[in-house]
């Protein structure tokens, strides 16, 4: 804006001061409930701990096993994000550098598979999973390696589309000069593109690891009491009796501090590749 | 035959040396093997079929299928039903096709308000933030916060904040501003609605600060120059440069938005546990409950296929809609 007068600067102030309130209540819910003994979470509403303990953050672990759920989050979704970033490198540079027969086809059914309701998925795949375990024997239901499989899909069309649009912006000149040097395909893949790629690979490494870890629906039907994951885990707090707020706070904030930091760190390059499809 | 998209390029490039004819048919040789695009598309494809395109056509034949518990070990033993569970679903008079019903017009009624409220508030944040100011780098990372956060965290917090006798909600409107005369429910009952869209709007807004964030960017600050010089003011600016500039990147926005919460499954699961109160039952909570509870697939398959139906529909008169405008205006 030019010359805004005094009157828009100060609906400004207050409006972006009210969203900022909106926005951040929760944060603080999370940050001061953890930090109460258990009566104050279990009378009615304080803001500040009647005094401060670290108790929540013990005890969480105790409850429920939270390590276990932990540790299924981590292998499920950094598995989930490895495979989904090779995947979607191979088919983002295919789409980026060659023009193959079928190519729009391609795109189009990937991209399209992002607007089908989860819901219409998860019914025929838990009976396929279910099924296949009893013909074959290799357990997918219930197991990390079907929760991996499942979830590198979900990120992986909007990978290879943010990865294609981060190559094409890649000079072709790199692999023309790769090329007279005698580099392959695939040598000018690992070593000319990978690197020059790295903030959109970045991106899209947090952009699957963000869904992998944040899925629910899946979660709750494809795992059993060895292969929870914390989306699932995280309400066992909730449905005993007694629910211990101050502890189902502390365990959001520890189960968030992952993908929050890593958000924060790499906002940047997650920003740029998330919203260059929509403003191209 | 697969050709390389640098080929194009390079030939109407003048400049280009005269020793990189040689080097570029060289390669051409290397590059042009016909089936390496293929298979690099491989894995994508093969995890594409069996997660997204097998399961979908697999679902689609379920929904013609009399599949309940009895068949689930072996589901291709169930026998056939022709139309009987769309049918059923579409009984309006009967029990199972009224809650169909209902839960469809919530949804409509809570996608609506839900997209319009995000990107609404969207829009307001991007704009207001668009100029630099103390403190706008800290302000737009508080902003994308409950992008970053795990559902499963943000909304959980959120039904703590709703608990009737010990949540922040309830302490603030009742207890401080005096505005209620009872402490209402929040989480069952009539109530319940307004609770999902709050914090649904929370969720979702902001994407919406994020994409439009984006858009703006790519506005020229001499459109902004010029326009102050004919003595346009800030809202001007703003109706005439801004919003006009931004309809592309709400094109896809609002189709994304619309896409994500019609489906939203998370928010309600997380916020009401399995069985969601009446007034907030979403159409994909409803369909999960009919399958599960009842173990009834076909019937919640053919329920999906019908939700899809739908979803195709709107899509595909929305992008009809939006087309024929953008070529009016040409």
């Amino acid at each position: 804006m030019i010359n805004p007068p005094a009157s828009f600067r100060w609906l400004r102030r207050i409006v972006l001061l009210v969203l900022a309130v909106f926005t951040l209540t929760p944060v603080a819910v999370m940050l001061s409930s953890s930090l109460k003994p258990l009566q104050d979470v279990q009378g009615p509403w304080r803001w500040m701990p009647s005094h401060l303990t670290f108790r929540p953050y013990v005890d969480i672990w105790k409850t429920v096993p939270l390590a276990k759920y932990f540790t299924n989050s981590l292998i499920v979704a950094g598995s989930a994000t490895g495979l989904s970033v090779l995947i979607a490198l191979l088919a983002g540079y295919a789409v980026s550098r060659y023009r193959f027969r079928g190519k729009k086809i391609f795109t189009i059914t990937v991209l399209s598979t992002q607007m089908f309701p989860g819901i219409l998925f998860l019914l025929p795949l838990f009976l396929i999973f279910v099924n296949i375990g009893n013909s074959t024997g290799i357990a997918l239901y219930g197991s990390r390696g079907g929760l991996i499989l499942t979830y590198l899909t979900f990120s992986l069309p909007f990978s290879i589309w943010m990865l294609a649009g981060y190559l094409d912006s890649i000079p072709r000149d790199l692999d023309e000069a790769a090329a007279v040097d005698g580099c392959g395909p695939i040598r000018t893949l690992v070593q000319i593109i990978v690197p020059a790629a790295l903030p959109g690979i970045i991106a899209v490494a947090v952009y699957a690891f963000m869904t992998a870890w944040g899925e629910v629906l899946f979660a709750s039907v494809m795992t059993n009491d060895q292969t929870r994951t914390l989306a699932v885990g995280l309400q066992g707090y909730a449905t005993q009796t007694d629910v211990y707020w101050n502890q189902v706070m502390a365990a959001s904030l520890v189960v968030s501090l992952p993908v929050v930091a890593g958000f924060l760190l790499l906002q940047r390059y997650l920003v740029a590749g998330l919203t260059a499809g929509a403003v191209k | 035959m697969p050709e390389k998209v640098i080929d194009r390029q390079a030939v109407g490039k003048e400049a280009a040396p005269q020793g990189a004819a040689p080097a570029r048919r060289r390669f051409r040789e290397k590059f042009g093997r016909g089936a390496l695009p293929y298979l690099l598309l491989l894995p994508a494809l093969l995890a594409e079929l069996l997660i997204h395109l097998v399961p979908m056509v697999t679902g689609i034949v379920m929904a013609f299928k009399q599949l309940t518990q009895f068949f689930i070990r072996d589901w291709s033993s169930a026998p056939w039903s022709g139309l009987d569970n769309f049918k059923v679903a579409l009984e309006f008079n009967a029990p199972v096709g009224k809650a169909l019903l209902h839960s469809f017009w919530v949804t409509c009624m809570f996608t609506v308000l839900s997209v319009g409220l995000s990107w609404l508030i969207g829009v307001t944040a991007s704009v207001f933030t668009q100029d630099a100011f103390r403190g706008r780098g800290l302000l737009r990372a508080a902003f994308m916060l409950p992008y970053a956060l795990p559902v499963f965290a943000a909304v959980i917090t959120w039904s703590f904040m709703f608990q009737r006798d010990t949540g922040l909600i309830n302490h603030v409107l009742h207890d401080q501003l005096h505005l209620t005369s009872d402490k209402p429910f929040w989480l069952i009952g009539d109530n319940s609605f307004w609770a999902l869209l709050t914090v649904s709007v929370w969720k979702s807004w902001p994407f919406a600060f994020l994409t439009l964030t984006a858009g703006l960017q790519n506005i020229p600050r001499e459109l902004y120059e010029a326009a102050a010089l004919d003595g346009a003011g800030v809202w001007q600016q703003i109706r005439r440069i801004t919003l006009p500039s931004l309809r592309p990147v709400n094109l896809v926005l609002v189709l994304v938005l619309f896409l994500w919460t019609f489906n939203d499954f998370n928010t309600p699961f997380v916020l009401f546990g399995k069985s969601a109160p009446q007034a907030a039952d979403l159409i994909s909570i409803h369909i999960y409950q009919s399958s599960f509870i009842t173990w009834n697939f076909g019937q919640g398959s053919a329920m999906s296929v019908l939700l899809l139906l739908f979803l195709l529909l709107v899509t595909a008169v929305y992008l009809f809609a939006t087309n024929r405008r953008r070529g009016d205006a040409e």
